[in-house]
């Protein structure tokens, strides 16, 4: 038994990331620890290096107990952290950036013929003097494995390694994995591709909502019960009427390609959504969902294909602070911001003015309406609440009068009662005759508003079967097909 | 409301500090402190003929230049080159002055304005096209065009555009038709008019425009403004920076054809650099950019008088003028931080029940 971690319970806030999570890891196995976005994996993996302390629960090595105070303390301990994301100093080299990591004295000759010796040793061949920011993403990554490795490390976690990977770089990673473990050491991978883990991994422990929900030998457990441990159990949703497909078209695509910042992106999508459909998109994040809405809402260009929305358009970011909202400003203005030049509040066409007397009563009416509590239409936006301030976009959104409303996690971080008015709200525009397009990864809130179902994996989308249970959409979500075998 | 009201409070504070600051170090040093703010105020204030020909004539490129720092800024682009912008348009606006033989005043002093004004536009345009174009920091390109504008200026006044008889380092006298008339009574030319007239249309823009809210907007929050507001932020913020270009230029060509008639080295004594004080003291506001310009005005020309009568160099405003920035900064870093506490002890993030 190399590391044991037992009875681990956190919390942020009132919210309970992990609950009496007991995962063990030992010497010559690669564990996989798999679960939906949320479940708790990188909580757990970064109390585990020391990033995070936590409430209940105890940590021991070796059997030994330990207190990890810092990253470095877990690293003392073996304990070497892959992040999904580089965390190399651009400018600086190679053998610098491994000798930052590792706490190695910097001496020119010496640093290179000790980085030499310990990536041959590694079979994971980096040039010692290139700098960190020419590295392609896969050496990049490869740089990360060699850092985490560099103080001798026996335990080696690894952060969603194959996001920024292409399929051989992946399998050269595990690979490696599988020849660290066969010498002796610990591999715990975070994923929450079912196919990786079933590939790599010789243990699988699966987390849901915070605790272990299913914890076997590789060989003992099948794809199926793995995906219904991560999903949950196979309740089986009443399909609901689809509406009547007389609606005008007003979002069409074909073959459409969207180039991501940090992902693949979208790869493939057809499909058309007529006015009064309410049409939500499920996938783990990161499989090229965000990039088509994004394009949907003409905030980013298509690379390939076709692509033809009717406007207005309204837009609602996930990100409510940075992109919907400026909290200096007051609910006013940002009304005024988002509402655009349509607004009745905007006078003179050479010259546009704002109104600010009508757009300030007009707010006063929508936080009303909308039942968003405030002090009144000047209090600054960043003085609302998270639920506050999504109602506001919402009724900001809908006050364009839009015929393609686009939203992207609609309820992230609401309780519920905010949830549902968002979900009514979101239902009336669609039976209003408005294209409603979201994408959640919620698969429960998926399943509730779509009329019909939309999957993203690894940047393809596809429909979903009229009446597809969570199983089934688990299934077309954890499945890392390729266009071509669409 | 409350907040612009504690930040009034907060300059006034800054500026009563930066004067008890002087008036101490003076004692200290051996000064008679109270003669000597005496002879600064009366240097700035004592007369209506320093008030007008000594503190708000030189008023007028403060103001005109704070206009054009805070358009900038309103969009989140600091232009810190507003000294070579001056220069450019004072260098453009002698040019036409000193050419305009003949031309009636109606014509001439129009094209001095403008030519002050495309001189100033130009000087922005390269770092705006270097921001655009690679991402050049806008502070870095408009800061060191600055000592090539001053190099520039010191070239043309030896080269190019000297003094007919080539003795002094100085361009030819524009012509009469191209002097700014005075404001009758005083000697306090028709830019300060001017000036005042662009504040309002300063605070129009800013208070009433789709443009000049959606400015304010690009600045307070980029992403925001360009994701749900769609802003196109390049374009807007290159325009914001053209513009402050363009309020330096004026302010160049004015200094030409209001106060020197002529080009010289050192026509400017740094309004480029005090002009950020006073566009950051008034914290951006059009209107208040007035008051203040006129408040570091006063400081300067108070300084003439304070070295004449009490015989202190006139180079302690300017420690006067950086504690007065430095207060404010402080002010709003303390405003911040209790604000913050205050967060933290209620507990409120929601904030409003």
């Amino acid at each position: 038994m190399l590391l044991s971690l037992s009875g681990i319970s956190k919390s942020f806030g009132s919210v309970a990331a992990l609950r009496g999570v007991d995962l063990v890891v030992r010497a010559g196995e690669v564990h996989a620890v798999l679960g939906e976005n949320g479940a708790g994996k990188s909580t757990l993996m970064h109390i585990a290096d020391g990033l995070l302390r936590p409430d209940a629960g105890t940590i021991a090595v070796d059997g030994v107990p330990v207190r990890f105070r810092s990253a470095r303390d877990a690293r003392r301990h073996g304990i070497g952290m892959v992040h999904q994301h580089s965390t190399a100093v651009p400018a600086l080299s190679v053998m610098e950036n491994i000798a930052l990591a590792a706490g190695w004295p910097v001496a020119p000759g010496q640093l290179r013929r000790r980085t030499a010796e310990l990536t041959a040793r590694l079979a994971l061949q980096l040039d010692p003097l290139q700098p960190a920011s020419e590295l392609s993403v896969a050496l990049k990554q490869r740089l990360e494995v060699v850092k985490a490795l560099a103080s001798d490390a026996r335990i080696l976690l690894l952060d969603e390694p194959t996001t920024v990977l292409a399929p051989t770089e992946a399998e050269e990673l595990f690979n490696f994995v599988r020849e660290f473990a066969r010498s002796g050491g610990a591999v715990v991978l975070i994923t929450h591709k079912l196919d990786e883990a079933l590939a790599a991994a010789d243990q699988v422990t699966v987390l849901r909502h915070g605790v272990v929900a299913l914890a076997a030998p590789r060989a003992e457990v099948a794809a199926e019960s793995l995906t219904e441990a991560m999903i949950g159990g196979a309740i089986s949703v009443a399909a609901r009427p689809r509406p009547t497909g007389d609606g005008p078209v007003l979002i069409q695509c074909d073959g459409l390609e969207v180039k991501g910042e940090s992902t693949p992106g979208l790869r493939s999508a057809s499909f058309t959504i007529r006015g009064g459909e309410l049409v939500a998109v499920a996938g783990v994040e990161g499989n090229g969902q965000r990039e088509l809405l994004r394009a949907v809402a003409q905030l980013q260009r298509p690379f390939r294909g076709l692509l033809e929305v009717a406007r207005p358009i309204a837009f609602v970011p996930e990100d409510r602070t940075t992109e919907g909202l400026i909290p200096a400003l007051s609910l006013t203005e940002n009304v005024v911001l988002g509402v655009g030049r349509i607004a009745p509040w905007i006078r003179g066409h050479r010259v546009r003015r704002v109104d600010w007397s009508a757009a300030g009563s007009r707010t006063t009416e929508l936080l009303e309406e909308f039942d968003v509590r405030a002090k009144g239409p000047g209090a600054a936006a960043g003085s609302l609440s998270g639920g506050n301030q999504q109602k506001l976009l919402i009724a900001r959104a809908l006050e364009r009068r839009p015929r393609v409303l686009v939203a992207e996690n609609p309820t992230r971080g609401l309780d519920l009662q905010a949830a549902a008015d968002v979900h009514a709200r979101l239902r009336s525009a669609a039976a209003a005759g408005a294209a409603v397009l979201i994408y959640s990864n919620d698969l429960d809130e998926v399943l509730e508003l779509g009329d019909r179902i939309l999957v993203a994996a690894n940047g393809v989308v596809v429909e979903a079967e009229a009446g597809a249970g969570r199983q089934r959409l688990g299934e077309m979500m954890l499945r890392s097909g390729r266009p071509d075998a669409q | 409301m409350r907040s612009s009201i504690r930040a009034l409070g907060t300059s006034l504070l800054a500026l009563a500090v930066g004067l008890l600051l002087l008036a101490v170090g003076l004692h200290l040093a051996g000064y008679d402190a109270g003669a000597a703010l005496a002879a600064l105020w009366d240097g700035a204030f004592g007369s209506w003929r320093a008030f007008t020909g000594a503190t708000l004539l030189r008023s007028v490129p403060l103001i005109l230049i704070g206009l054009g720092f805070a358009l900038a800024l309103r969009g989140g682009a600091l232009n810190i080159g507003a000294e070579g912008q001056f220069y450019a348009g004072a260098i453009a606006a002698a040019w036409v002055g000193v050419h305009a033989g003949g031309w009636a005043p109606w014509i001439a002093l129009p094209s001095v304005a403008l030519a002050g004004i495309v001189g100033g536009t130009m000087w922005m345009a390269l770092p705006v096209v270097l921001k655009l174009r690679f991402g050049v920091l806008e502070v870095i390109s408009t800061l060191l065009l600055n000592f090539v504008a001053e190099a520039l200026v010191s070239w043309m006044v030896q080269g190019p555009m000297q003094e007919p008889s080539g003795i002094y380092p100085q361009s030819a006298p524009i012509v009469e038709a191209a002097r700014l008339p005075m404001l009758p009574g005083t000697r306090l030319h028709l830019g300060f008019v001017a000036a005042l007239i662009a504040a309002s249309i300063l605070t129009w823009i800013f208070a009433r425009t789709w443009w000049g809210f959606r400015l304010r907007a690009l600045g307070e929050g980029p992403r925001a403004a360009e994701v749900s507001g769609r802003v196109r932020g390049n374009r807007m913020i290159a325009v914001a920076l053209l513009g402050s270009g363009a309020l330096a230029g004026l302010a160049g060509a004015f200094e030409v054809s209001g106060v020197s008639y002529a080009l010289y080295q050192n026509l400017s004594p740094g309004y480029g650099f005090t002009a950020i004080g006073v566009a950051l003291l008034a914290r951006l506001k059009p209107s208040a950019i007035v008051l203040t310009g006129i408040v570091f005005a006063a400081l300067e020309a108070g300084a003439g008088a304070m070295q004449r009568d009490a015989g202190i160099p006139a180079v302690t405003v300017y420690v006067v003028e950086g504690v007065i920035i430095l207060v404010l900064l402080l002010g709003d870093a303390a405003a911040r931080r209790g604000l913050r506490r205050q967060v933290v002890a209620t507990g409120a993030v929601d904030g409003i029940a």
